[in-house]
């Protein structure tokens, strides 16, 4: 189990090489850099020297080979160094966003979660009845259905509800506030959570409800459920303990793997509810040509992402030993 | 007596193929009915796409100071937008971008996924695992990320859009194909092939690929979908289709939000029309699996 583990961890290795090389030339192809923006945005006239000053200082002078050394030099000792437009510590711009798409991420996980498990289930039990049809139509929906215009939708709904109920169109908060100590704070952060939870949370569930049902029909199908059965075993038992059970396996993958791309796909949601998340971030870091935030963030995507995978990864082989000898 | 047993059962085969067109629709409907409704919404989608000259009450661009942020009224069925521009006319020309982007790079991304599987899984060994960790660098890589780059170095419009979602069907194809081929490599037909000295490309092209037909086909339904709802994302974005192009994405971005209270038709149809769609598509890519997967048909 330990080789396993340590050839699944030396495997990481090369794709976030790759996915940092991708990065950092991607970045660079891009026509114009951070020097001329910044000047052309002043609004006086600029020169070539004073180009090169703003070059120098934030150190894209330098050779492409040093300037890739210097970004895996950072990454290795874990350092991300300072964001190229704000002049801020990176970990400081990242923090508080990454923790508001980490909370909208978990709650549209929990929301997933919720729905997802018990509809796939009674969708494989009653196979071909008017509820499995339902259940499926409802998932097909929620895959086809753009969590951005869910997301419309349910601000428009407040919108009209509140003002139909007190006379004033109501919109949630949009400042999330990092300390949960105070009432008013908790009340703040959840009015402004549960929203995008929800509207991403539809789709999420989707995914995962149609997961639980293919699984859910399968081990059905297994020799122990008929004789779980016809040892006379109550239903509740056979699907319960038998059959859910077996059938998680898939469920909790894609639940992990959903779980993975929402830390790097709320942009779209967060434009919608108007948040100041990562994903906003990642926007504003490549339209502004800032090169170190933009790979920092990249980075931090692609590592939760291959670390998901990791871990979802060691559970299979955990579970089923013939996977490690693969 | 064997070669006999053998004709009848041709026999049968063909007597089983020889099925009326006419009863094979209602046939297919009445046991795929959720297949049998995406297909239509899909048949709609297309005729509205190739016939929106004629069958489009309005000009789509035409601007009109006089219509602005209309009710829908029979003038205009789904109203009109803050330009004065009929919302049903911008879906129905809409249709024509969604599909092009959509079955553009749904059958590009697909193709090279399925020739880059189809040659990892042949060649196997070290070119094979190689191949296998550039897969996982685009699958982790963050989409959007991919896309604001595209669009930065290319400009925005419907062909960089079509790259900027290529892009990531190829490793999620190529991985399908991977695995059905794998299996395909070991039957000794494959083997024949090498011991004729046949060409590697010939092998994958001529050999291999055309047995993994069933999960490519899948895979590219799926994409289309897919692919329909990414291009809306982007274009709300401003990532995508840019105006005055008629683009479902795009009409929710372009003050949707703003007149969500005195003009709700402008943010509710085009993204009723995405929904449709997509779930169009996911239906009838559904029924597609179930038909072409033979394991899946057989429980």
């Amino acid at each position: 189990m330990y080789q396993y583990i340590l050839k699944r961890i030396l495997l990481m290795i090369p794709t976030l090489l790759g996915a940092a090389i991708l990065v950092f030339f991607l970045m660079r192809l891009i026509p114009g850099d951070i020097c001329e923006l910044r000047l052309a945005g002043s609004g006086a006239t600029f020169n070539q020297s004073s180009l090169d000053l703003c070059r120098r200082e934030v150190g894209i002078d330098q050779p492409m080979i040093v300037q890739f050394g210097q970004f895996l030099w950072g990454l290795a000792t874990f350092d991300l160094g300072k964001s190229m437009w704000t002049n801020r510590p990176i970990i400081e711009e990242i923090g508080l966003r990454f923790e508001l798409s980490l909370m909208i991420a978990i709650l549209a996980t929990i929301t997933a979660t919720v729905i997802a498990i018990p509809l796939g289930t009674i969708s494989a039990i009653k196979q071909d009845t008017w509820i499995d049809y339902a259940v499926r139509a409802f998932t097909i929906a929620g895959i086809a259905m753009p969590s951005f215009w869910l997301g419309i939708l349910i601000i428009l709904g407040i919108l009209f509800t509140t003002q139909w109920w007190t006379g004033i169109p109501w919109m949630p908060p949009i400042e999330y506030r990092s300390d949960w100590t105070t009432w008013d704070n908790i009340g703040n952060n959840l009015a402004l959570l549960i929203w995008p939870a929800l509207a991403t949370g539809y789709r999420y569930s989707a995914v995962a409800a149609r997961m639980t049902r293919s699984a859910m029909l399968e081990v059905l199908r297994e020799d122990y459920i008929r004789t779980a059965r016809a040892k006379g075993l109550v239903e509740r038992l056979v699907i319960g303990r038998h059959s859910l059970k077996n059938a998680m396996l898939p469920v909790v993958t894609v639940i992990g793997i959903e779980f993975a791309f929402l830390m790097g796909g709320l942009v779209v949601t967060e434009q919608v509810f108007n948040l100041n998340g990562l994903g906003k971030l990642f926007v504003e870091s490549v339209t502004n040509h800032d090169y170190t935030m933009t790979q920092a963030l990249v980075m931090v995507v692609v590592a939760v992402f291959v670390f998901t995978n990791f871990v979802v990864d060691v559970f299979y082989a955990w579970l089923d030993p013939r996977i490690r000898y693969r | 007596m064997a070669v006999s047993e053998v004709q009848v059962e041709a026999q049968f085969e063909t007597f089983a193929e020889k099925k009326p067109v006419t009863s094979v629709v209602p046939d297919l409907m009445r046991r795929k009915p959720l297949g049998a409704a995406g297909a239509i919404i899909v048949i709609i989608m297309i005729l509205m796409a190739i016939f929106a000259d004629i069958v489009s009450p309005y000009d789509p661009t035409a601007n009109s100071f006089a219509d602005m942020t209309q009710a829908p009224s029979w003038a205009h069925w789904l109203g009109t937008d803050q330009f004065g521009r009929d919302v049903l006319a911008r879906i129905i020309y809409g249709a024509r971008t969604a599909l092009f982007v959509g079955f553009v790079s749904a059958l590009v991304g697909g193709s090279i996924g399925l020739v880059l599987g189809v040659g990892s899984a042949y060649f196997g060994g070290r070119i094979d695992l190689i191949f296998q960790r550039i897969m996982d660098i685009f699958m982790a890589f963050p989409l959007i990320i991919m896309a604001l780059a595209v669009v930065s170095i290319f400009g925005t419009g419907a062909q960089n859009v079509i790259i900027a979602i290529t892009i990531p069907f190829i490793p999620r194809c190529a991985r399908v194909v991977r695995s059905s081929a794998l299996a395909i490599r070991e039957i000794p037909y494959i083997d024949a092939a090498r011991a004729n000295g046949y060409s590697h490309s010939r092998i994958i092209l001529r050999h291999m690929t055309p047995n993994v037909m069933a999960p490519f086909l899948i895979m590219i339904t799926a994409f289309v979908g897919q692919a329909i709802l990414l291009e809306a994302s982007l274009s709300y974005l401003g990532l995508g289709v840019q105006e005055p192009t008629p683009a479902w994405g795009l009409m929710l971005q372009g003050g949707a939000e703003e007149y969500a209270l005195s003009a709700p038709w402008m943010a509710i149809f085009p993204g009723l029309a995405i929904t449709l769609g997509v779930f169009g598509f996911n239906l009838f890519g559904d029924a597609v699996r179930d038909v072409l997967d033979p394991k899946l048909r057989a429980q």
